[in-house]
C-alpha cells in the first residue's frame, strides 16, 4: 500500500499573530512552526497505522521552501519512510494543489491524505482540487478509515450522526478528529529521520490564482460590564447603542 | 494538578542558536511530558512514590544516556540536546530529572569513560532502555562535601574485591540493579566497583520521610563484606579526579534542569497574574507583581544564555569544572528565588497541589544542597580565581 500524506507548516497555535507589509503578509518574525496537527495528528499516524497493518510505504510530502525541512523531518521522525518537498514559496490552494496533483500523477499512490485544514489560513481547499485535478474520488473530513484490499469504508461525522462511505483506491481524503491518536516520536526516530531521503523537486510551471489583499485582526477583547439582573432597559441600551449588536 | 498549560519562554529568541534536531528533541520531550507525567506527578509525589511506569518513556525520549554513543545503545547526541532534556524533565519535577541524571551522568557516563569493552557492551544498551536502572555511591553519611574522606573500602582477596562501608542520599538505590560504587583500595586510591543487585552482603534501604524530591526514590547502599567479582572494577580512570568527571556532566545537566524549574514556575505565575483579579483588575497590573515577573524573566534569559554557552564549551571539551561549578550554582539559586517570588503571586494558591510551584521549591531546596552545596560551588569558584583553597581545612588552627 502506497500513502502520500500531505503536510504543511504552521505557526504554533500559541504565536503572537502580526501582519506586515501594509498587513498582507503574517508576519514570521519569532513564531515557531510546527506541522499541521491535522496532517500530523490524524493524516500520517492514520497512514502510519495502515502501513503497519499492510506494509507498504508513506511519503510526506510539503510544497514550500527550504524553511519547511524541519517540519518535515518532524513527520520522518514520527515514522514516515521519506520525503518529497516541491521547491516553491506557496501562498494560493490552487498552486499547491497543482504541485501535488502533478506528483501523484507521477507517483501512482493508492490514496492521498491530508487534514481537513491547515492551522493557518484554514482554506480547507487543497485536497479537493487535487481530487479534481485528477478525476479521483474525494472524502472530506473523515473520522474513521479502513481499507480491505482496494476498498475504503470512511467514515464521516455529519450533523446529529455519522455517514459511512464506500470508495476504492485509488482517492483523496482529508482526516478530522478521531482519525488517529496523536504520536509523539522517539528518540529512535528522531536519530532515523536524520538519514531518511528528503527529496527536493522543482516545482512545474503553475500561476496564482488568488491574492491575498489584506488581513485584519479582531476586535482587542474589552472588559465585561455587568448589568443589574432587574435592569433591563440598559442592558437593550447597551447592545443597541454601544454594542450595537442589536 | 490542573491542566499542564507550559508555554516556554524565549525572550531573546534563544531557540536560533539551536539546530532543527535540538528543538525536535525538546518539544519531544515536552510533548511526553505533558502527555504521561503531568498528570500523575502532583499524585506520586503527594504519596512520595517513584512512578516506574515512566521509566520506559523516560528511555524512548532519550532520557537515559543521551550521549551514549550508538554502539553502545544511545542516540550519541551533544551536549546541548542532554542539556535541553534535562530541562525539559525538571520543567515537570527535578525527581524525575534526578532519576534521568543519575542514570544518564553518574552510572552510564562512567561506565562508558572509564570502563572496559565488556562493561560497556554488558550494562550501557540495558540502561539505555531503563531494563537496568543504576545509581551512583559516593557521599557517605560522614562525607558529603569531602568525598575523598570516605571510609568505605575495598581488599583484595585474589579472586576478588571484599567490599564494606555504607553510601547514603542515593537517588534511585532501591530500585536500583546496578550501583557504581566509589570505594579506596588497600593503598587509599579512589577506585569504581560496579556493585549488582543480589550481591550477597549488599543491600539498599530507602529513605523515608522526605519533604523534596517526593517523586524520586532515595536509598542507602549498605556493603557487607560484599564479595566483588574482579572483573566490575572500572579499570580505566581512578582517585577522586574520577567521580568528579561524572560529576560534572551531572552538574552540568542541573544547570538546564533548574532553567526548566524557573520556566516553570514564571510561566505559571504569569498565567496566574493574568487571570487573577483583586481591586477589580487583574493582579498583573500591579507593579510589585510586574517587577517580580520582569525579574524572573531577566534572571531566566541570563540563565539561558550563560547554560548555551556552557553547552557549547561542553560540545568542544573544553568546559572547566569551575565553569561548571558556576553555572549550577547561580541557576539552581535563580529557580530556588524565582519558585519563592511565584509562591507569592500565586497566593494561598500556590501552596496547594494545583499549582506545581511548591514542589519545585521543595524540590529544589535538594537540588541546591546535591551535587556540591550552594556553598561549595562559590569555594570552588573562589578557589579558581584567587589560586586559594578556602575549604580545605586541617582544624590546626582549632585544635
Amino acid at each position: 500500500m502506497k500513502i502520500i500524506v500531505c503536510i504543511s507548516k504552521a505557526p504554533d497555535t500559541t504565536s503572537k499573530i502580526a501582519f506586515t507589509d501594509g498587513n498582507s503578509k503574517f508576519d514570521e518574525n519569532g513564531v515557531q512552526f510546527i506541522v499541521n496537527p491535522y496532517d500530523e495528528w490524524y493524516a500520517l499516524v492514520r497512514a502510519l497505522e495502515l502501513k503497519e497493518a499492510n506494509g507498504g510505504s508513506v511519503t510526506v510530502l510539503n510544497v514550500g521552501d527550504a524553511s519547511n525541512d524541519a517540519i518535515i523531518r518532524k513527520a520522518l521522525a514520527i515514522g514516515a519512510d521519506d520525503a518529497v518537498r516541491i521547491d516553491a514559496p506557496t501562498q494560493d490552494a490552487l498552486f499547491v494543489a497543482k504541485q501535488i496533483a502533478n506528483y501523484v500523477k507521477e507517483n501512482n499512490p493508492d490514496m492521498v491524505l491530508l487534514g481537513k485544514e491547515t492551522i493557518d489560513y484554514n482554506g480547507s481547499q487543497v485536497g479537493g482540487m487535487v481530487a479534481a485535478i485528477l478525476d479521483m474520488p474525494y472524502v472530506s473530513l473523515a473520522s474513521k478509515l479502513d481499507m480491505n484490499g482496494t476498498t475504503a469504508t470512511i467514515e464521516r461525522e455529519i450533523e446529529g450522526g455519522v455517514e459511512v462511505i464506500e470508495t476504492s483506491t485509488p482517492f483523496v481524503l482529508s482526516a478530522a478528529k478521531g482519525m488517529a491518536e496523536a504520536r509523539i516520536p522517539n528518540m529512535r526516530g528522531i536519530m532515523a529521520a536524520r538519514t531518511k531521503p528528503l527529496n527536493v523537486v522543482a516545482a512545474i510551471a503553475a500561476d496564482n490564482a488568488t491574492e491575498i489583499k489584506s488581513f485584519s485582526l479582531p476586535p482587542a477583547k474589552t472588559g465585561c460590564k455587568y448589568v443589574d439582573a432587574d435592569n433591563v432597559e440598559q442592558l437593550i441600551d447597551l447592545l443597541h447603542n454601544e454594542a450595537k449588536a442589536i | 494538578m490542573a491542566d499542564d498549560r507550559f508555554q516556554a519562554p524565549d525572550y531573546y529568541n534563544l531557540d536560533e542558536l539551536l539546530t532543527e534536531e535540538h528543538k525536535l528533541i525538546r518539544d519531544t520531550v515536552r510533548a511526553w511530558i505533558k502527555k504521561d507525567v503531568s498528570p500523575i506527578i502532583e499524585e506520586y509525589a503527594q504519596k512520595a512514590e517513584f512512578p516506574k511506569q515512566i521509566i520506559p518513556g523516560l528511555a524512548e525520549v532519550g532520557g537515559f544516556g543521551p550521549y551514549i554513543p550508538e554502539e553502545y545503545g544511545g542516540p550519541g547526541l551533544d551536549q546541548i540536546a542532554y542539556g535541553l532534556i534535562m530541562q525539559e524533565l525538571e520543567r515537570c519535577d527535578s525527581g524525575v530529572r534526578s532519576t534521568s541524571s543519575v542514570q544518564s551522568s553518574l552510572v552510564m557516563y562512567p561506565i562508558w569513560k572509564y570502563g572496559n569493552e565488556e562493561q560497556k557492551m554488558r550494562f550501557l544498551p540495558k540502561l539505555a532502555t531503563g531494563e537496568f536502572m543504576g545509581c551512583f555511591g559516593l557521599t557517605e553519611p560522614d562525607h558529603g562535601s569531602n568525598p575523598g574522606g570516605m571510609v568505605t573500602n575495598f581488599k583484595d582477596m585474589g579472586d576478588h574485591y571484599l567490599l564494606n562501608g555504607a553510601k547514603m542520599w542515593i537517588t534511585n538505590a532501591p530500585i536500583a540493579d546496578v550501583a557504581v560504587v566509589w570505594a579506596k583500595s588497600e593503598e587509599g586510591r579512589i577506585h569504581g566497583l560496579l556493585v549488582e543487585r543480589g550481591m550477597e552482603g549488599f543491600t539498599t534501604p530507602e529513605t523515608h520521610d522526605k519533604w523534596s524530591l517526593r517523586a524520586s526514590i532515595t536509598g542507602e547502599l549498605v556493603f557487607d563484606n560484599v564479595k566483588v567479582p574482579k572483573e566490575n572494577l572500572l579499570p580505566n580512570k581512578s582517585g577522586l579526579g574520577a567521580p568528579l568527571g561524572c560529576l560534572d556532566s551531572a552538574r552540568y545537566g542541573i544547570a538546564w534542569g533548574a532553567i526548566g524549574a524557573a520556566m516553570d514556575c514564571y510561566d505559571s505565575a504569569l498565567r496566574y497574574s493574568k487571570e487573577r483579579e483583586q481591586f477589580g483588575v487583574p493582579i498583573a497590573s500591579f507593579q510589585l507583581t510586574q517587577k517580580k515577573l520582569a525579574e524572573m524573566l531577566t534572571e531566566i534569559t541570563k540563565a539561558q544564555l550563560l547554560t548555551w554557552r556552557l553547552g557549547v564549551l561542553r560540545n568542544e571539551g573544553k568546559a572547566t569544572s569551575a565553569q561548571i561549578s558556576m553555572a549550577k550554582r547561580n541557576n539552581v539559586d535563580m529557580a530556588l528565588k524565582i519558585a519563592r517570588e511565584a509562591r507569592q503571586i500565586h497566593g494561598a494558591m500556590g501552596i496547594t497541589s494545583e499549582y506545581s510551584i511548591m514542589r519545585h521549591m521543595a524540590n529544589l531546596e535538594s537540588v541546591i544542597t546535591y551535587e556540591g552545596t550552594h556553598d561549595i560551588h562559590l569555594l570552588i569558584t573562589g578557589m579558581d580565581i584567587t589560586g586559594i583553597s578556602a575549604f580545605k581545612n586541617d582544624g590546626t588552627q582549632f585544635s
